[in-house]
């Protein structure tokens, strides 16, 4: 009984009930909704497709996930998504061109520098929060609106396409059967979850997250945890950006990421993360990916307008926000209270 | 107690106009100054004459009726991410029911800004009810409005009722050559500025906004109605994003879902630029209105200048934002100065 008290009551499981919700009422739709078949020696099916699409809005929520349990946003982080897109392009196109795509710049170059791109448009935007003081959704929006011009500055305002073979692997290869986008977003999550579960970093960040001021008093350099963890997540808006260009092998300044920034906030949302700040749940983060995910997934097998996702999307927040709100922690407490087994010591709301 | 007095009145005669006047002025010097550039740059092909200016205004006065509610919204520490999608929707709306259902236009209005009202109202109770937080409750209110769009149509509706043609092709001819006027567009962004001036200065409700934003701790010792105004805010934003709407539908005669895709954005940088603190409690809607300009400044010289691509827009509109913000900053660095100045006397 224990167990599965500890397992019900761990905040991921909420989600991830939703998450099997949702799956469920897939199958219902699509009885072959989870058969996987091995096509050229790859899996293919509706649930790998789930997962290969989820790789953009997952990376891009592991970096929010740090910057929301410091009590921030970060808005930009779609924008830099087509920023780095921009940069990487333009770098492989060179004078290269469609007929001769040998690209001059190194590859490894071409990866490392649109990462330091973003990693650096990210450090701006903890400089502005952390040392100048400005509010995390205004310093965020600055980036968020020029953002996109710089990159439109960078491919003069048109699509920029590459026939780079090296390229296309990252965001279309395939490796041990799966798509290769999924093992980058591994290697990120396992990347920070190393950082925040097995140093001090994450303890650092969830006590800048809770109260600023208590963490500098005791001998945190919050200033530097703050910037820290905006770079990260200009640094994974700049993995997202490199799959995402590599996908349509095109820099498309205008539409690429649009409106990804609020797509990762809902997901770390979704995954039980609180906007205040002071937690960090990246599986949460991940599960509530996949839950955007499947539900625009779901929506597709009605005959309506796949925008209309978003009345979906909608209802789904309205839900996990009623769950998370204090009026509904307190009616969860007294059900509790009154359950046979009593309520376990010192658990709160 | 006495010496504080004369404190105060020393910096206050150091100081001929209050600090917290001054983003609000540095926008209108931005403006005329920017004006005044263009009219050198461009003087030649007309910038300067009225036509041009009063153009600035009928081509923007949705985003001004939307920058006033917004700017309620940002003085009372919130945000408003629904705007645009509030604004479509409304296009939709009105296209929608004139063209499909026969509806009476007038009827139509209404119901638009009704429901505008209530999405705001709705918004709001999430925010003071629920504690949601306002970036979230309403990144609903946008997914909701904008899918709610698409259910009715991907399509663009073409507005035909005779009424709405006629009223948004009504205008005052100002000057005969060359043609300058102003349209009903204009008159109600007017009427609804300066409501708002009036509201925010000499209501209850308006000093109550003011209060809220700036401390909501002491509003609510001072027994002020906290969840009203926080409530009534997002109402009246609502309201106000709805007639943003019905202004486009006059401008584009058209309802379409992807209208006016990251309004918001351009809404809540001109809000920032016009002189309101994103913290709350500070901030004048006639500080927005030349926020609001000035975008349009940015946008006229782009198409004055023809070579502009239009990105140029977003990174100007980059730029202001970071200078505009850092002149905030350091107002508020002066102000917590001269705060602790007064303590140490």
């Amino acid at each position: 009984m224990k167990n599965v008290r500890k397992i019900t009551s761990s905040k991921t499981f909420p989600p991830l009930v939703a998450l099997f919700g949702i799956l469920l009422f897939n199958v219902f739709l699509n009885p072959g909704f989870l058969t996987i078949t091995i096509v050229e020696g790859h899996f293919f099916g509706q649930l790998i497709d789930i997962l290969n699409r989820a790789v953009p809005i997952m990376i891009l929520g592991i970096g929010m996930t740090l910057v929301i349990a410091t009590g921030g946003t970060d808005l930009s982080c779609g924008a830099l998504l087509a920023l780095s897109g921009a940069v990487a392009v333009s770098l492989i196109r060179g004078k290269s061109t469609i007929l001769n795509p040998e690209t001059e710049t190194p590859f490894i170059i071409v990866i490392l520098a649109t990462l330091a791109v973003a990693s650096l448009c990210g450090l701006w935007n903890g400089f502005l929060v952390a040392k100048i003081g400005i509010q995390p959704i205004v310093a965020t929006l600055i980036l968020m609106t020029a953002g996109r011009g710089i990159a439109q500055l960078i491919t003069g305002a048109r699509n920029l396409t590459t026939g780079y073979p090296p390229f296309s692997v990252i965001g279309q290869g395939w490796f041990l059967m799966f798509p290769v986008p999924v093992f980058i977003a591994a290697g990120v999550f396992l990347l920070v979850w190393f950082l925040v579960r097995k140093t001090a970093f994450g303890l650092f960040v969830e006590a800048v997250g809770i109260n600023a001021s208590a963490a500098r008093y005791s001998g945190i350099n919050a200033t530097l945890v703050i910037m820290t963890v905006y770079m990260i997540s200009g640094f994974c808006a700049g993995v997202a950006g490199l799959i995402y260009a590599s996908n349509i092998m095109c820099a498309d300044a205008t539409n690429a990421g649009l409106n990804f920034e609020l797509d990762a906030i809902l997901a770390v949302v979704l995954g039980g993360t609180s906007m205040m700040g002071g937690r960090i749940y990246l599986g949460g983060t991940v599960i509530g990916a996949l839950i955007i995910m499947a539900l625009t997934k779901s929506i597709y097998a009605f005959d309506v307008a796949p925008e209309s996702a978003l009345v979906v999307k909608a209802a789904a927040v309205v839900m996990v926000v009623l769950i998370q709100s204090p009026l509904f922690q307190n009616f969860r407490g007294r059900v509790r209270a009154c359950l046979p087994f009593g309520r376990r010591a010192g658990e709160g709301a | 107690m006495k010496e504080m007095k004369e404190v105060k009145k020393t910096k206050k005669s150091r100081f001929s106009i209050d600090i917290k006047y001054i983003p609000a002025l540095a926008a209108m010097f931005l403006f005329i100054a920017s004006y005044a550039i263009g009219g050198m740059l461009y003087g030649d092909r007309g910038f300067l004459t009225l036509r041009n200016f009063t153009s600035i205004f009928t081509d923007n006065a949705y985003l001004g009726v939307s920058a006033v509610g917004m700017t309620f919204v940002i003085i009372s520490g919130g945000i408003d991410l629904s705007v645009g999608s509030v604004a479509a929707l409304s296009t939709m709306l009105i296209a929608w029911c004139t063209a499909e259902l026969n509806m009476d236009s007038r009827l139509v209005l209404g119901l638009v800004l009704a429901l505008g009202t209530f999405m705001g109202f709705m918004m709001g109770v999430l925010i003071d009810k629920l504690k949601v937080p306002p970036f979230i409750a309403t990144l609903i209110g946008m997914f909701l409005a904008r899918g709610l769009c698409f259910l009715i149509s991907i399509q663009s509706i073409t507005i035909n009722d005779p009424l709405l043609r006629t009223l948004g092709r009504w205008r005052i001819r100002l000057v005969q050559r060359p043609p300058a006027h102003i349209n009903i567009s204009v008159i109600i962004f007017a009427v609804v500025l300066v409501t708002g001036i009036v509201i925010m200065q000499y209501t209850k409700f308006g000093r109550g906004v003011y209060a809220f934003g700036g401390n909501r701790q002491s509003a609510m010792l001072m027994g002020l109605p906290t969840s009203r105004i926080q409530i009534g805010v997002y109402a009246f934003n609502g309201f106000c994003s709805a007639l943003a709407g019905v202004l486009f539908a006059f401008y584009t005669f058209s309802g379409y879902g992807r209208h006016l895709y990251g309004m918001e954005l351009d809404v809540i940088s001109s809000v920032v630029i016009g002189g309101s603190l994103l913290s709350g409690g500070v901030g004048y809607p006639i500080g927005s209105l030349f926020g609001i300009m000035i975008h349009g400044v940015i946008l006229k010289y782009i198409s004055f200048n023809g070579k502009l691509s239009s990105w140029w827009t977003k990174i100007a509109v980059g730029v202001l934002l970071l200078l505009f913000i850092a002149l905030q900053r350091f107002i508020v660095y002066v102000a917590d100065r001269n705060k602790k100045i007064l303590k140490e006397h």
